[in-house]
Order: C-alpha cells, then structure tokens, then sequence
C-alpha cells in the first residue's frame, strides 16, 4: 500500500537533534549524511513510508517540520 | 522528499504555529524549551488571545523567550517573574499573563515570588521547566538537581550532607489553597506532547474563568549540561528524573488528586 | 482646580496624591517610618473610587518588581518604602533604569547603616543620585521639603517619568513622612483608559494588536555594541534631563556671603539658622535644592563666584557635599555639617557650624 503522509523538514532550522527520529512509529526519519549552513546533519525522510501521524512534528522543538496527508 | 504530489493546503496536518516568531531558537539541539514555547503558542493561537497574551521571561537558558514568542512580553529579573505577572494580571484582568521559568529562577531564587503569587491564588498560568541542573552558566547543580546527580558544582554527584535534598517544589505549591491546577509533564514523546498541550490549554482555559494560579511543570532534558544526545537525555529523563519528579496531575479543580 | 485644605502626615499625603493622581498601582511592603502610606491606601479603598490597584507584597523585592511589571505594560504604578527597603530594591531599580520604564518610588529615609534607626535621616543620598543598584544609570531624585510637596511631586513625578522614561524617586526623610501639616489637595485626575495608555506609552506591552509586531521590554542586550548605544542613549537622556530639569529654590542668595546648601528637612531646619544668623548680623541665603538628580551644578558654580563659603547642610557624614564641592571647584570653600543616625540638627547647631567651619575658617 503506497504511504499517504509526507513530511517537509525546513532543514536550514534543523539542529540534528535526533528525536524525531526516534519518535517515528514507520522509522522513515534520518540524518543526512549533508550538512546544512550551520553544521548540523540535518534530519530528512529516507523511505516512502510516512502515514501523516505528525509524531515528529510534535516532538520538534524548533517546529522545523510541516506534515501533510493525503484525505 | 517522497508524495511530493501531497503537499496541499488541504492536506496540512501540523504546521508552525505563527504566534511563535521566525527567530531561530537559540536552545541546544533536542532542548524541551523549543518544543515547550512552541506548545504555548499554539495553546494561545488556538483560544485567539494573541492580543490578550503577556508573557513575563525568566533568567536563564529561557532568558531569550520573548524573542521567540509573538506576543507582548517582559523580561523579569532573576525568579521576580511572578511578581511582574502579579501586577499585571491585577492591572490587566481580562488578560492571558504568564511567566515561564526554569528551575533555577522558580524554585531557587525565586522561591518566595513564587510561594506568595500562587498563595494569593493569582490568576496567572505558571510553566515551570524542571531539568535538574542549570544550563545557561554551564551545568550547575539546581534545587531540583537529582542526589548523586554531576553537575559543575556537585563534580563528585549531589550529596544531601553538602547540598540537601531535591526541592519538589510541584508538590509544595499544589499544598496552597491559592493553586487551581497544579499538573507535571513532559514533552519527550508525542504523546506527552499532546498532553503537556492539553495541560496547557487546560490552565489557560482556568485563566479565562478566573480560577486562580494554574502550574504547570514540564520535566524536561538538558543535552548539554547533562553532556547526553538528545534522545539518550530522554531515555536518562524516563528513568532518573521521572522516578523523582513523577508525571501526572497534582491538583485539578482546586483539588488535590494525589497525595 | 478646587483646592481642599486637609490636615495630613508626609506619608497620607503620598498616598493622597496616588489616588488623586490617577495612579493605577500601588504595591509595598510595611517598614516604618513609611508604612502609612499604604495603610492611608488600604483604609481609603480606591479601587472603589478610582479602579487603582493596592497590593501588599511579600517583601521590597518583589513589590519593585511588581511596580516593574506594571511598569512595562504602560501603567501609572508606584511604590515607596524606607532605607533598608530600598536597599532590597536596587535590583529592581536597575532593571527600571535599564528598561527605560517609568514610575515612582519614595524613599522616606531612615537612619543607617544596616538595620540602623527608624528616625530620620539624609544617608541615602549617594544611594539615590549614584545609581545605588549595577551599571550606568540616574534615577531623577525629587526632595520634597513639606507635606504639600510630598502631595505634588507625585504629580510631577508622573510627568517626568512619562517624558524621560526613567524611575523617579522621591527622596524624603521620617520627619516629614510623618510631620502633620496643612496641605491643599486637588480634584481626582482619572487614571488613563487604554487609548490614552496607548498614546502616552506607545511602547509598552500591553498586548499585542494584529497591526504590529510584539514588544519586548528587557534591559538585556547581549550585544556589546548594542548595549554601549543603549548606554549612549541613557545618557543622553541623563544630560537632557541636567539640561531643561533642574529645581532649586534660591533664597536671599543675591546678596549672600555665605550659603547653606540644602534639601528636604535640613532646608527647614537651615532657614531658621538663617534667621538666627540674621540676628548676629551674617548675610546668609539657602539653595534649597529641590531636584537631587539632575544636580543645580551651574547655579553652584554661578554662586560660588560671589560668595565667601558654602555650607552643605544634611542629615549625613556628607554626602550631598561632595557634589557641592564638585560644582564649586574650590572657588570658595565648601563644608559640611550633619548630624546623623537618626538625629536632627538644630538651628543652634547649624549656625554655629557656619560660624566654625566657614566663617571663623583661618
């Protein structure tokens, strides 16, 4: 079944923190092997399994993370 | 990016609240503060009192907090935070003050602003960061630093002989006819996400009826100063500072649900 | 405006002037010699009268910052106390300064240091004028003379306040916080609605409209540079307020061959070693100085050309004098006298300190 939910992380805010990642029920979060303008490995999505729960969202303390899903 | 074909107005799930500013925070990586103001911000966006919002910040790693809040504010002196709530809340009664304090400036040196405002029952919301140790000067022990906990001050771990006991001052204040809603969260999982921001809303909602001083305390990490991963400070946060400083409501409608 | 004569202490003439003046808030903590003031609030009740707000808080610590607090959201607040009280307020009062927030506390003096007497004294005049509390600041010092200046300067104080954006403190003393003396009061000022809140404090956080941005009041800057054009715009204002606000009153000075220099209780006391030293033929004038900051440094030096010696008369080891001495620059000579810890001069006394240290000077 294709996945319904993807995230757009404004990854220039991401601080790397990792715990949207681990807050990810599916595990489609990561941290890029890039960095971004302040040094951070930023988090992005790395498999098409997202299902739009927004649990990384709520976890993010800099908000840097938008969720949408398909109705 | 994946189903970059959903990315619709339509199918917004969870965005950026804009009662938060576009200011990048300042806090460490994985820090409970950004995801505690951003909490806030939607709380208040969602009961429409930008207008009617005062936020009163503290002196700490939060001394930044009206940076990062889009709402009028104050900057108070170290723990003198509820005593400016005080008087504007009294000034201004129709008005959504709150402070938001570490645990250093709430329950150190701003013991007695904090006693005596919850005591008069003040109609102001209190949000009360507990992370056991204070960030901002670089990781000393706090009055709510965990015994045996290493902090700069307490190198060899805090010792009761040295430094007496872990402060909860959650509990003390619940003890105080003046407290409507006294409640303790966190914000490490989604979940408790969602119920740090019910918790929130409810000491907000408390505020609009006139009940008096709503508290809400958010046990929370400090990566840094713990010197831990941000998800490895949650896990230490679950087993250590839980057991101490257990999540829950304390005091609901005026009255004490525990013990 | 119908005028009202009353019969009042120093002290229920503050508090008086508070209702009457449109405060909005009033928030202290009991210490003699100055707790009537808000026990004259309390008994009069004006939050029935006027809507003003009167809180008694848990200690000088937290009702300055109660005052700070009201302050930044644009409020008329005030708050008043004696030495030691004010002495837990400088934090405050530096975050006041810092902030730029208007407002107004008395300071009905005591004699010191530590715990030190309830009686009155002039000791916290350096406290008052250099700063007291960390940083570069100036509060603007008022010293009321008599229970209708008590009741005034709160009137004025709210005018400097709002224009400068700076604590005013009244710096008055247990004598005439607590003498009984007529007084005319005026007719009740109404405390501002919320448009003439936004008008005459604009920049305040009083809740933030959808047509702008959030304000911010802090004294924090962690810029260094931002925090040193900060300190420039603070002085600025500091040399503003020397340039248009300075208050004396000068008496018999056009003629004078000696000056007393004074304020508050010991300008009282003073006047009547005048009269005495009339007696035994001295020519004697009185700079009675009524603001403290900014210093009447000019008319002292205009004065110190004319005249064969100053004496600085306070109730202190000598303080005032030093600026006395700085704004004569040795153009004549400058010297103190004072009794203090709680006792006050008398005329005798004062007189015969011109005689000794001035006049019989070798």
């Amino acid at each position: 079944m294709a996945a319904k939910g993807t995230v757009v992380i404004d990854k220039e805010r991401c601080k790397g923190c990792g715990v949207c990642i681990v807050a990810c029920p599916k595990s489609v979060l990561a941290l890029a092997k890039n960095v971004n303008g302040k040094g951070y490995n930023y988090s992005e999505a790395t498999i098409d399994e997202c299902i739009g729960c927004a649990s990384c969202a709520m976890v993010c303390p800099d908000g840097v993370i938008t969720v949408y899903k398909a109705k | 990016m994946f189903n970059q074909d959903i990315v619709k107005p339509e199918n917004l799930v969870y965005k950026r609240t804009d009662v938060l500013t576009d200011n990048v925070m300042h806090y460490c990586p994985g820090c409970g503060h950004g995801t505690t103001h951003r909490i806030i911000a939607e709380v208040i966006e969602e009961m429409g009192i930008q207008d009617k919002a005062i936020c009163v910040a503290p002196v700490g790693c939060s001394v930044l907090a009206y940076n990062y809040f889009e709402v009028d504010s104050l900057g108070a002196a170290h723990g003198r935070a509820p005593a400016l709530a005080t008087a504007i809340q009294r000034l201004n009664p129709d008005h959504h003050v709150f402070t938001y304090q570490g645990d250093g400036d709430l329950a150190a040196i701003g013991t007695a602003e904090t006693i005596h405002a919850c005591n008069r029952g003040e109609n102001i919301v209190i949000i009360f960061i507990n992370n056991g140790i204070y960030g901002m000067t670089g990781g000393q022990m706090a009055p709510t630093t965990l015994i045996g906990m290493k902090t700069a001050t307490t190198p060899y771990g805090r010792n009761v002989e040295l430094n007496g006991y872990p402060l909860q001052i959650t509990e003390l204040l619940a003890q105080l006819p003046g407290t409507y809603f006294v409640t303790r969260q966190s914000v490490h999982t989604a979940a408790a996400v969602r119920k740090t921001k019910k918790a929130v809303r409810q000491a907000f909602e408390n505020q609009k009826n006139k009940k008096g001083t709503s508290f809400v305390e958010v046990v929370s990490n400090c990566n840094s100063g713990w010197k831990m991963p941000a998800p490895k400070a949650n896990e230490w946060m679950v087993e250590n500072m839980f057991a101490k400083y257990p999540i829950g409501d304390i005091k609901v409608d005026g009255e004490l649900v525990q013990k | 405006m119908a005028k009202e004569l009353k019969l009042m202490k120093g002290n229920e003439a503050i508090a008086e002037a508070a209702i009457r003046s449109g405060c909005d808030g009033y928030f202290g903590y009991p210490i003699t010699p100055q707790s009537e003031v808000m026990e004259h609030l309390m008994a009069e009740k004006p939050w029935e009268k006027t809507g003003m707000v009167v809180l008694q808080a848990e200690s000088e610590t937290s009702s300055i910052n109660m005052v700070y607090g009201g302050a930044g959201v644009g409020k008329k607040v005030m708050t008043s106390s004696s030495s030691p009280g004010i002495s837990l307020m400088q934090e405050g009062l530096t975050y006041l300064a810092g902030a730029e927030l208007p407002a107004i506390v008395v300071n009905v003096v005591r004699g010191g240091p530590g715990l030190g007497t309830i009686q009155p004294s002039q000791a916290d005049y350096f406290q008052a004028t250099k700063g007291g509390g960390h940083g570069d600041y100036q509060l603007f010092v008022l010293a009321p003379a008599t229970v209708q200046e008590m009741y005034d300067f709160v009137f004025l104080g709210w005018e400097i306040a709002f224009k400068y954006r700076n604590p005013v403190m009244i710096l008055s003393d247990g004598a005439i916080g607590q003498v009984m003396e007529k007084l005319y009061v005026g007719d009740y000022v109404p405390r501002w609605t919320e448009e003439e809140l936004r008008k005459n404090a604009p920049w305040a956080s009083f809740g933030k409209p959808a047509d702008r941005k959030h304000h911010i009041i802090t004294s924090l800057e962690l810029d260094s540079a931002k925090q040193e054009q900060h300190n420039h715009k603070l002085q600025a204002k500091y040399r503003e307020m020397e340039e248009k606000e300075v208050r004396f009153e000068a008496i018999n000075c056009d003629d004078a061959d000696y000056i007393f220099v004074a304020y508050g209780s010991s300008a009282r006391i003073a006047e009547k070693a005048m009269q005495l030293g009339k007696e035994k033929g001295y020519k004697i004038g009185i700079l009675r100085l009524i603001t403290l900051f900014p210093f009447p440094k000019k008319k002292i030096a205009e004065l110190s050309t004319k005249v064969k010696g100053m004496l600085a008369v306070e109730m202190s080891a000598g303080q005032m004098v030093e600026d006395v001495r700085l704004a004569a620059e040795f153009r004549c000579p400058v010297e103190h006298f004072g009794r203090y810890g709680g006792i006050i001069h008398t005329p005798q006394e004062v007189l015969e300190g011109l005689e000794e240290k001035i006049i019989k000077r070798k």
